[in-house]
């Protein structure tokens, strides 16, 4: 059993079948790609995972829970972290309490009227921020505002934000669509430092083979709303499926 | 000390002995002197400065942390002022339960409209903070009227009896803290000076005092950092695990409360309140307040409050008259032609003051009247500090999201 296992996920828009059947399953410990040319569902099918559309037909479980129906803040005390395509953090914050607001959440749940108690006080939880941000190389930074982060700063720092609650599975929305190839490279490093340094569960959505086959150890492939083949990259590269899918289209 | 910082100790020191030594410093004219008509060191404003003061600290945790604009908080006002009364027309003249009873009505009513308003946010939160507090001010004014009094309000009268009070036949009883009268003064004459020292001015300033410390506290604690990532970015907060709803509802409340609060110490100066309290200018009077001090700033809204309610007392009174008496020194045409053009801006025109001065400030001072401050701090220091990062965002407010937009 997967951490995440996908049973039978259908979704309609009007006459649209977006998505068909898709069954998915995604292992502890493993950095799981899902693949696919334009309109393939991907996005579609990460809304479902991150509760923000609900399936018409099938189950989305996650560490043997339904995640179907529950408030994205409900998911991610579940234990799923989510990356954005283009990085989500709070901009009028500075780094470091950036940093803090995960790990608050992680400790007190959703909500605590923790009014009256001071935030340096909180000596374990300020020791794992600056840990996280001296991993990220970005200690030095700490009392700089997010808003003032280079773009693959503001990427280093949602990244940061996420690990610190420890996932026990890590989204990622096409972290790298838009950027530059360096850009690209560098966002693909960071993500291969992060899986060396622990053990994690990443699900990375991405239009962009190169990506994929540089970090990924499963691959699904997806096409017109249905799953085409799940397998290592190496066997994906020269599946004629694959290939078809991706020619097919009109590039 | 008192778990601030070392810099947020000596603020709250230098509002404490500015509050303190109030009837001194707002008194730096001699008495008949013709500058007297600027002094503000008399009860009764002294008084509206720190409880309207009290009104502003507590708004501004709720718009200057989340970025929610309330456009009704004067109904929270208006509450806890009924609910002061009551308590002091039924049961005791002593002002501290009527205060409590007041902050109490007041957070229960603004769970009610919160936990409504709050389903919306932006504009539309507004307007329904607004809807709430205009229907607040429209039973009161008729429905209500056996609880309200309507138009004329309520007012201690001679047939009011409270429990805990002996009073004679026919006597109208008078606010008190434990014997003392609200309204006891004392005066001290220092050469032409005259300053006065009044009951009630003191009580309710230490009030101001303790709302002051509790928003420093509030402002510097893990909720206070989640409420500006309400503002910041709800979507990251979500999905960080946070609730963003029971955050902001708890920042509405506790800002109900203040006015409350505020609204509690008003019946305790003057014994007396009306529908009006809660009229939607009220409402909007506190958002000026905020965002001329400095919305997001720990002392904006007191500096705010301060600015508006000297103005209001003070702008209104000058007239054509003491125009005259200031201008008699040119010559006669000059003398007219300036009090004509000065005359729109007094009297019943310092609306129109308040508006340019307010208009100013929005466009070249953002943050308010703190911002000015900190430029002047920064000009003294021979702009040898250039601004950046140091660890202090309520210190670098930013432009507020404007009434307007
Ligand atoms: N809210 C919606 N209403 C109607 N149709 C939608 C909606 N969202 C997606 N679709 C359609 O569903 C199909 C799948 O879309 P989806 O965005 O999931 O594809 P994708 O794989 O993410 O593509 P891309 O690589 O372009 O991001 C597309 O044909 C799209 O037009
Ligand atoms: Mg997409």
């Amino acid at each position: 059993m997967g951490i995440l296992e996908v049973k039978g996920v259908g979704k309609r828009f009007g006459g649209l079948q977006a998505l068909g059947d898709v069954n998915l399953s995604v292992q502890e410990n493993t950095v799981h790609a899902i693949i696919g040319p334009n309109g393939a569902g991907k996005s579609t099918l990460l809304n479902c995972l991150i509760g923000k559309l609900i399936p018409d037909t099938g189950s989305v479980m996650f560490d043997g829970q339904s995640v179907l129906g529950r408030k994205p803040h409900e998911i991610n005390q579940m234990g799923i972290s989510r990356v954005f395509q283009t990085p989500e953090i709070f901009g009028d914050l500075t780094v470091f309490e950036n940093v803090m607001i995960p790990c608050f959440a992680k400790r007190d749940g959703a909500f605590r009227l923790h009014a009256f108690e001071s935030v340096p006080k909180e000596k374990d939880l300020v020791q794992q921020a600056e840990e996280m941000l001296t991993e990220m190389n970005m200690i030095d930074k700490r009392h700089m505002h997010a808003a003032a982060l280079s773009r693959g700063d503001k990427r280093r720092l949602e990244m940061a934000m996420c690990l610190v609650q420890q996932p026990k599975l890590l989204l990622l929305d096409e972290p790298t669509a838009g950027m530059a190839r360096a850009d690209t490279n560098n966002t693909i490093d960071l993500l291969k430092e992060i899986k060396e340094k622990r053990d994690i569960t990443m699900a990375i959505i991405e239009h962009d083979m190169h990506v994929v086959f540089s970090l990924a150890e499963r691959i699904t492939v997806l096409a017109q709303g249905t799953p085409l083949v799940e397998d290592t990259p190496d066997n994906i590269k020269g599946h004629p499926k694959v290939q078809e899918a991706y020619l097919g289209q009109a590039h | 000390m008192l778990g601030l910082n070392s810099k947020d100790t000596s603020l709250l020191l230098v509002v404490a002995a500015l509050t303190m030594l109030a009837p001194f410093i707002l008194n730096p004219f001699p008495e008949g002197s013709e500058l007297a008509q600027f002094n503000a060191g008399y009860p009764d404003l002294m008084q509206r400065f720190v409880i309207f003061g009290i009104f502003a600290i507590g708004f501004n945790i709720l718009f200057g942390l989340t970025g929610y604009l309330s456009f009704g908080h004067a109904a929270f006002l208006g509450v806890g002022s009924y609910g002061a009364i009551w308590m002091m027309k039924l049961v005791t003249l002593n002002v501290i339960p009527a205060i409590i009873m007041a902050v109490i009505f007041a957070g229960l009513f603004a769970v009610v409209v919160g936990y409504i308003s709050l389903r919306r946010s932006g504009i539309y939160f507004s307007i329904l903070t607004l809807a709430f507090a205009q229907m607040s001010y429209a039973l009161a004014y008729s429905v209500l009227t056996p609880i309200t009094g309507g138009e004329t309000g309520l007012q201690l009268k001679s047939t009011d009896n409270p429990i805990f009070n002996n009073l004679a036949e026919g006597e109208i009883g008078r606010a008190s803290l434990f014997g003392m009268d609200m309204r006891t003064s004392f005066e001290l004459e220092a050469g032409a000076w005259l300053f006065t020292f009044n009951v009630g001015y003191y009580i309710a300033a230490v009030f101001m005092l303790l709302a002051f410390y509790m928003s420093i506290r509030i402002f510097r604690s893990p909720f206070g950092m989640m409420l500006r990532a309400v503002k910041s970015n709800q979507n990251r907060l979500s999905y960080t695990g946070l609730n963003a709803k029971p955050y902001t509802l708890a920042a509405f409340v506790i800002s109900g409360m203040y006015a409350g609060l505020a609204g509690g110490l008003l019946v305790a100066m003057d014994t007396q309140v009306g529908p009006e309290r809660m009229f939607w200018t009220a409402s909007g009077e506190v958002v000026l307040m905020t965002i001329l001090g400095g919305a997001g700033t720990l002392i904006g809204p007191v500096l705010g409050a301060g600015m508006i309610k000297y103005m209001e007392n003070i702008i209104s009174k000058i007239n054509d008259n003491i125009l005259h008496q200031w201008f008699a020194w040119m010559p006669d045409g000059l003398e007219d032609f300036t009090v004509f053009l000065i005359h729109p801006f007094i009297g019943k025109g310092w609306h129109l003051t308040l508006g340019i001065v307010f208009m100013l400030v929005v466009i070249f001072l953002p943050g308010g009247l703190v911002e000015g401050g900190q430029r002047i701090g920064r000009m003294l220091k021979g702009r040898k500090k250039t601004s950046g990062g140091d660890g202090d965002p309520e210190h670098h407010p930013k432009p507020a999201p404007h009434v307007a937009e």
